[in-house]
Order: structure tokens, then sequence, then C-alpha cells
């Protein structure tokens, strides 16, 4: 046996796969030529690209897209959870409700409906709030107030509770009759097996295109010149491209500060993503690997004793 | 639980007259009656479609019964009786009627985003209020009892159907339940896994939990039930003793099923 090489360990030839290494030498290729054809070319502006990007406006520009994202995602989360418990309860009225609400905001563009907000203030120059026919509490003259910020937000935030309360609802919907059955059965009452056993989840099935919807929300809030609001990020990066006369590179300047806070997005929903999908693989986890480990490096098979594995 | 318990020796944990179950058009429960001792094993049988699982679940009132009376323990399930006037409850109410009755399902229905040790503590903390100590020195005792106290910090997913089962029963026991109710523990299951099961199963009976467990197990009701009931069309065909039903059945509906599982 000692002479006769290791009959449990395979040490073959690897098959060689040249068709590979082609496909990306000439990817590779085509990409260096495109960066090399990019730098060159004086008509990109690169210098206007670097004074710029970097200034003042451009990075006030972009906290204001930031908040508006933040807001919007809020209030449509928030809105959103709401229209899909509508949509799942018992009762036909809410039911037809959500239901009119989704026909109505997704099947109207975004653009439109920042527009209707806009205008919101001309149909409603007053807003009163009151008793119907009796005294009035409190009086706001709307058109007074610089309410563009405030009509952004919340037009986004009305389209985006649409899609959100579809997503929840997938979620919710993909946790099976069994669990919510197991917890009742335990006497625990609705809103506990709601938020302990149903909800966390759904989350697995919520996030990642909860994570979708806020980098394409990011996205959108270009839009909001429509209300009209025009202190955003693309905005403002427009405005100066209108004095300087130079359109590109400041496209430029707008789209690398949407991808870099698109990519601090993208590692917190990874995050996120790994919090939500405890228990869903049959692997170990390292801990686990490693409580096992010590089980069973002590005394032999001693796991079980003395309240199995504790840290 | 308040109740009219007069005389606690006597009175039976589980009392069924003409209990009928109806989902729309279709009959379910067509008038059974049932009595469960306390420390009584019952066993329901018959061939799939007969109301057994229905009956089940009506019992800790997971489904609201639509005609008869059900009582666990002297208290009625899902409704309060005023005069002759029957009240529904409130859901509140009726969590609290189910925290004493523990069930075991076919698919387990183990919470897969929590470990073993948390399953079984969610109920006691969450619902009745034990503190967090004191439920997981409970929880590992019963993870002992299932022969399971290495796995306390597994996921469900990760644990053979056998295993599952076994954390399920030891989360219904957590709650310390008065009965206990199994739908078809073991047919969910790989036939090298079915002894681990109805081993906790007959332990438990040992230890003189009132049971109704239905199952297609005849081994196992004969070994370990009290009672045998023989349900088919939504009716209690035939109830006697385990023994006496097996052998020598009396109905014919009960002779040709039997003759197709035994």
């Amino acid at each position: 046996m000692a002479g006769s090489g290791r009959q449990d360990f395979i040490d073959a030839v690897p098959l060689r796969r040249p068709g590979r290494w082609i496909a990306a030498v000439v990817i590779l290729a085509l990409l260096a030529l495109l960066v090399y054809g990019a730098a060159t070319n004086d008509n990109y502006q690169w210098e206007t690209y670097r004074k710029y990007i970097f200034d003042s406006r451009i990075s006030a520009g972009a906290w204001v897209t930031i908040q508006v994202t933040f807001w919007a995602m809020l209030f449509g989360i928030v809105l959103g959870v709401i229209l899909a418990v509508m949509r799942l309860t018992r009762n036909p009225v809410l039911q037809a409700v959500a239901w009119g609400y989704l026909w109505i905001f997704r099947g109207t563009p975004v653009y439109v409906q920042l527009v209707f907000w806009g205008l919101f203030t001309s149909l409603y120059p007053h807003l009163r709030f009151g008793v119907p026919w009796g005294p009035t509490i409190a009086h706001i003259d709307i058109q007074a107030v610089d309410a563009a910020f405030f009509f952004a937000c919340l037009g986004l935030a009305l389209n985006e509770a649409a899609y959100m309360a579809e997503i929840v609802r997938a979620g919710i919907s993909s946790v099976g009759d069994g669990q919510s059955e197991a917890a009742t059965a335990l006497g625990m009452p609705w809103g506990l097996t709601m938020r302990r056993i149903v909800l966390p989840q759904a989350m697995r099935v919520i996030i990642p295109p909860t994570g979708n919807e806020l980098i394409s929300m990011l996205k959108t809030t270009s839009l909001v010149t429509a209300v009209p609001l025009t202190s955003d990020l693309y905005n403002q990066a427009h405005q100066i491209s209108g004095v300087v006369f130079r359109p590109v590179p400041l496209l430029l300047v707008a789209a690398t500060w949407y991808l870099a806070i698109t990519s601090v997005l993208m590692v917190g929903q990874y995050f996120l993503e790994k919090r939500f999908s405890r228990g869903q693989s049959r692997k170990m986890t390292n801990r686990q690997l490693q409580a096992l480990a010590r089980g069973l490096g002590g005394t032999g098979h001693g796991a079980g004793e003395g309240g199995g594995v504790g840290v | 639980m308040t109740s009219v318990a007069k005389q606690p020796e006597t009175q039976p944990m589980v009392q069924a007259t003409a209990v009928h179950k109806r989902f729309g058009h279709l009959h379910v429960l067509r008038g059974i009656d049932l009595t469960v001792a306390r420390g009584e094993v019952a066993c329901l049988v018959g061939p799939s479609g007969s109301g057994k699982t229905t009956l089940l679940r009506c019992i800790n009132h997971l489904e609201q019964i639509t005609g008869g009376r059900l009582y666990v323990d002297g208290a009625l399930m899902g409704y309060r009786e005023r005069g002759d006037k029957l009240h529904e409850l409130h859901p509140r109410e009726a969590a609290k009627q189910r925290q004493d009755i523990g069930m075991v399902f076919q698919q387990f229905n183990l919470f897969p985003h929590m470990t073993a040790l948390q399953n079984i503590i969610e109920a006691p903390t969450r619902v009745k209020g034990t503190s967090r100590a004191e439920a997981t020195e409970t929880a590992r005792a019963l993870l002992a009892r299932v022969g399971l106290e290495d796995k306390e910090r597994t996921y469900p997913g990760q644990l053979s159907g056998g295993q599952q089962q076994r954390v399920a029963i030891a989360r219904a026991l957590a709650m310390q339940p008065k009965l206990m109710l199994f739908d078809e523990p073991t047919s969910a299951l790989d036939p090298e896994l079915v002894g681990e099961v109805l081993d906790v199963m007959k332990q438990l009976a040992q230890d003189g939990m009132t049971m109704v467990v239905v199952t297609h197990e005849m081994g196992f009701a004969r070994e370990v039930g009290d009672q045998l009931v023989f349900m088919d069309g939504g009716v209690v065909v035939e109830a006697g003793t385990p023994e006496d039903v097996l052998t020598n059945p009396q109905e014919v509906r009960t002779k040709s099923f039997l003759s197709k599982v035994l």
C-alpha cells in the first residue's frame, strides 16, 4: 500500500480551457481601448470634470438628493406596509381602496404625478384644519411657504408606496400558513405572530427588491425638477453646465456622485440581507462549527453535557 | 382558565357533543361525539377526508365549529355562553384558551429563522412572560427529554425530519399544556425516522399526558392508545379500546378500512 501511490487522493491534470482565456483577453483589450479613448479625447473636457467634482454646489445638491431619497423611501415604505395589510385584510372596502390606490399610482408616470403635486397649491391655495362645516382649528396659506421640497418628497413617496405595497404583500404571502398556524396554536396573538414570526421571515423576500427600489429612488429624484425643485444633484450639475456651456463633464460629475452613493447603499444591502437569511442555509455557520469542534475535541462526544455547547 | 369546574377529577379533558363544521357548502364534520378523559390517549383514524384533522383543529379552535358544543377542561372553545345565546370570543381570549393546548403538526412548522432553543422559549417568554433564564432552563431540560440536548444552537433547516418533529414536541411542551394534539406527526417522515418520534410520544403518554393523536400508525394506536376512534365521512363510525376495534370491528366501513391498512 505504501508504495502504490495515494489511492485516496486524485491528482489529475486539469482540462485546458483556451476559450476562457481568449474571451477574457478580448474583453480586457476592448475595455482598455474604451478607457484610453475617453482619457485622450479632449471633448470630454476632463479638466472641467476635475474642477467641479468636489464643487460645493454639487455636494450640496447631493445632500438634497439624499434627503429627498430618505424621506420619500421612509414614507413610501410606511404607506406601502399599510396598503399591503389593507389588501390582506378580509374587509372588502379596505381591499378595494388599496387596489384603487395601486391602480392610479402605478398606472400613471411618476413625472406626471410630480407635476401634479407641483400644481397642488393652485388647486388648494389654502389648507384649513377643523371640523367640517364647523370651526377652523388651523389655517395654512400653502402658496406662502416654500413647499417644493415637501411636495417632491410627497410625490415620490406616494408613487413609491404603490410599489412597496406589492413587495411587502409578496413577502408576507411567501411565509407559509403553517408558520402563523403554529404560532397561533402556541397561544400567540395576531400582532405578536406578525411581528415575531411572519415579518422576520418575510423580510428575506422583501429586502432585495426594496434595496432595488431605494437605488432606483435615488436616481428618480432627478425628476423633481417637475415639481419644481432644482436644488438636487442632477439639477445643480445641469445649472452649472448651463452657465459654463460644458454639459458632458458635468453630466459625468453627477453620474460619479450617483454611483458613489449607490455603492454605499449596496454595501448596506449586503449586510441587511445576511442578517435576515438566518436559518436559510443547511450549512453551519463558523460559530456553530467552532462550537462543534470544541465539543468533539474535548471529551470525544461530550457536546451534550452541561447544557450543550455554551460559549 | 375560568370555567364551571365543579368536579375537576371526573370532568373529561375533551368533551364534544354533536359537533358540526361547515366550510361554506362543504359539510366536513356531521355531528361528532367524543369524550377524552384526563390522562387518556385517544387515536383518531380513518380514510383521508374523513374529518380527523378538522376535528383536531376544532379542539384548539384553529377552526371555529359551526354546530354543537366543544369543551376542553370544562371551557367552551371559542364562545362564551350567556343564557342560551353564544357570543364569539375576542381573538385575544381565544389565544388565551389555546395557551395550554399543545399542538404538533404533520409538517413540523418550526420557525426556520430561530434556533431549536429559540423556537422553544419563544412562546413562554413572549406569551406567558416567563423569564428568559427560566425558559432557557426548561427548554434545555425538554431538549434532553427528546434526546436533542446537543442541538440547541441548530437551525431547523440543519435537522433531520425526525429531529425537527422532536423539537416541535418540545416547543409545545414548553407551554406546559394539559392536552397535546398530534396531527399525523410521523406522516412526513422517512420510515427509519418514525420510531424516534413515536418513542418520545410513548414516553409522554406514560408520563400521564392527555393526548389526541391523528395517526396511521396502527401499531402505536394499539400499544399506547386507550381509545381508538374510527371516523369516516365526518362522523364517528366506531370507538372503543384499540384492541376491540382493531381485532373485532363491528361496522362494515371499519372492516373495509382496516383491511387496507393492517
